[in-house]
């Protein structure tokens, strides 16, 4: 389809007076958006930039000036927390994407199919996508607190141990949190990938199971190359989204114990907002800024995203 | 959306059998057999399993909401409304509700309008800017809320904004622009234009062609899009955090915070909270599920 040529040829004589300022328009309707982006998204970019090259503690204002590469030096030589919590996040990014992708798609699968009771699955499997990230910590931490929750009862059960809580175990608050994630991130994948799976035509399975394939077959040769570019997509978006949210693991586990879950963006929160060092807060983003770029281009090209399709 | 589609394939028709539109709501035999002979236990087993992990913690918090304080009880009964009386009075939840509210639906309207002006013109213009915008709304996406806080903070101390519901309405908005006005676009884009074109033969003025031809069509985009920024602007933490330090101020998920960073949490007290965060976004789901699978799958996903 090819609106834009249509709307661009030169209307009939009629319709001058709407025609007025044909040039104009387009520009007025993008105005509002692109002065909110400019001022809200791209000069505080800018300005994190510009931190990044400055001493700049609220708490030490005698120092404040400009550093140069000076906070980055330190970022990469000196900083003892910045590759563990690097690490860190690429190890949370790369389960959350994973295991959000397969069971997201697995979940798409079933309720694409035909049965009894539907839509009201659909509606309860996919709740927790409209859930926030503080509200997710508050019911897991009714679930995971050791006098009243899931333990005690199993504990009661003869399984498990009284008094453990899995949220202060170095041992097990990886995959508590990573649980709770799931719980909440899961239908996004779902929603996505059960909307694109609405798009497949009939006729390719029709036709398939006329030559005898079975099942298995039609997913991998039908199905999951149709879902290719919305999986792609869908998984670029999320591991940046996971990469950048702050939410669920700030009120969850507060980055601990013992820093065991604090993520880059995290650590720079506490260093920017509790700290007050704005200007080293500012050359982490940079660098956070830098690897999430990189990482993403290398996955478009990867991925080879909008390649020939099937 | 059946309407947009038989409406798409009347302008430019494909090369399928003729009489048999693509639609994926026509039931036709081949796919009853294709699809149906599926085990049914290898739907309900495994959806029932995923339930149960879906809907336990849900049942979990409720229990803790109505049951009294001490019990043990697995069952919600006897039932007591003294968690809700004192999160709602004394912990200002009300007041927490109200604010929530308003920065909710503030943000849906600025949202819905200025994506709508925005996905307008990039769906139905050519203009010089039109690549660099494109993609100055991609580039967005990677960046980083969270770590923007510092900046805007300054940004709306210097304009007098701190601890007030607009700038966190600003903040919400601006985020939540980029994608509003991508998916936007992608509706807008299924309208075919020649349905616009022929209102302005009729007479009517670009607007008015739009109002009554387009927006019309847009509905089951817009409830997705709308809802969207109502869900996120209702569920995000940081920026009110930050920018709304006075409590007659805060919203519901800095509510919540503090509940669970208090010294001894009162778990019953939280629950209550929790359930009072859940509620306006559990009914504005169940509502918009529906739409959001047919709101995604006209095309937005691809743009």
């Amino acid at each position: 389809m090819a609106p834009t040529a249509a709307v661009a040829t030169p209307p009939p004589e009629k319709s001058r007076r709407r025609r007025a300022r044909p040039r104009r328009l387009p520009y007025l309707l993008i105005a509002p958006a692109g002065l909110l982006m400019l001022g809200f998204i791209a000069y505080p970019v800018l300005s994190v930039f510009s931190y990044s090259l400055q001493h700049y503690n609220v708490t030490k204002p005698w120092r404040n000036g400009f550093a140069g590469l000076d906070n980055f030096r330190r970022v990469f030589t000196e900083d003892d927390q910045f590759w563990p919590t690097l690490a860190f996040s690429a190890q949370w990014v790369f389960t959350q994407v994973t295991l959000q992708l397969l069971l997201g798609l697995a979940l798409a699968l079933i309720v694409n199919q035909t049965f009894i009771g539907r839509g009201i699955s659909r509606a309860m499997v996919f709740s927790p996508w409209a859930v926030s990230g503080v509200l997710t910590s508050t019911i897991w931490i009714l679930l995971y607190n050791s006098s009243t929750g899931f333990s005690r009862y199993l504990a009661d059960a003869g399984i498990g141990e009284y008094g453990t809580s899995v949220l202060s175990d170095t041992g097990t608050v990886f995959w508590a949190a990573t649980v709770t994630e799931l719980w909440r991130g899961v239908p996004f994948f779902a929603i996505l990938i059960l909307a694109d799976l609405q798009s497949v035509s009939k006729e390719l399975y029709e036709a398939a199971s006329v030559d005898g394939a079975g099942r298995l077959r039609q997913f991998f040769h039908i199905t999951l190359p149709h879902l290719r570019d919305a999986i792609i997509l869908a998984t670029l978006l999320r591991g940046v989204w996971e990469f950048n949210n702050v939410d669920l693991l700030y009120t969850l586990t507060g980055g601990g114990p013992a820093g065991e879950t604090t993520t880059l963006p995290l650590y720079v929160a506490n260093t920017g907002i509790e700290g007050h060092d704005f200007g080293y807060a500012s050359a982490l983003t940079t660098v956070a800024f830098v690897i999430l770029l990189f990482c993403s281009i290398v996955y478009l090209r990867l991925s080879k995203f909008g390649g020939d399709r099937t | 959306m059946t309407a947009l589609l038989t409406e798409r394939n009347g302008t430019a028709p494909r090369s399928t059998a003729p009489g048999s539109p693509p639609s994926a709501r026509r039931r036709r035999p081949g796919r009853e057999r294709a699809f149906d002979d599926v085990p049914r236990w290898q739907i309900y087993l495994p959806l029932g399993l995923y339930l149960l992990f879906t809907l336990v913690p849900f049942y979990w918090m409720l229990l803790f909401a109505v049951r009294p304080a001490g019990s043990t009880s697995l069952a919600p009964w006897p039932m007591t409304g003294a968690h809700f009386s004192k999160v709602w009075n004394e912990r200002s939840f009300a007041v927490f509700f109200q604010n929530s509210m308003i920065v909710g639906v503030a943000t849906l309207v600025a949202t819905t309008l200025v994506a709508l002006a925005g996905g307008y013109a990039l769906a139905r213009f050519d203009f010089r800017i039109k690549g660099a915008f494109m993609l100055a709304l991609l580039c967005s996406q990677f960046i980083p809320g969270a770590l923007m806080l510092v900046p805007l903070f300054e940004i709306f101390r210097n304009l007098q904004m701190i601890n007030s519901l607009g700038s966190v309405v600003i903040a919400e908005t601006v985020f939540q622009l980029p994608l509003s006005i991508i998916l936007i676009s992608g509706f807008i884009k299924n309208v075919p234009v020649s349905l616009e074109e022929a209102a302005w033969v009729d007479g009517c003025s670009r607007f008015t062609a739009f109002r009554t031809v387009v927006l019309p069509l847009l509905r089951p985009g817009l409830i997705a899009v709308g809802s969207f920024a109502f869900v996120h602007s209702w569920n995000h933490f940081l920026f009110a955090l930050m920018f709304l330090s006075e409590q007659d101020k805060q919203t519901i998920p800095v509510g919540l915070n503090t509940l669970i960073g208090a010294d001894s949490v009162d778990l019953g007290a939280l629950a209550a909270g929790g359930v009072i965060a859940a509620v306006p976004v559990v009914v504005v789901f169940a509502f918009i599920q529906k739409w959001l699978i047919t709101g995604f799958s006209a095309g937005a996903v691809k743009g």
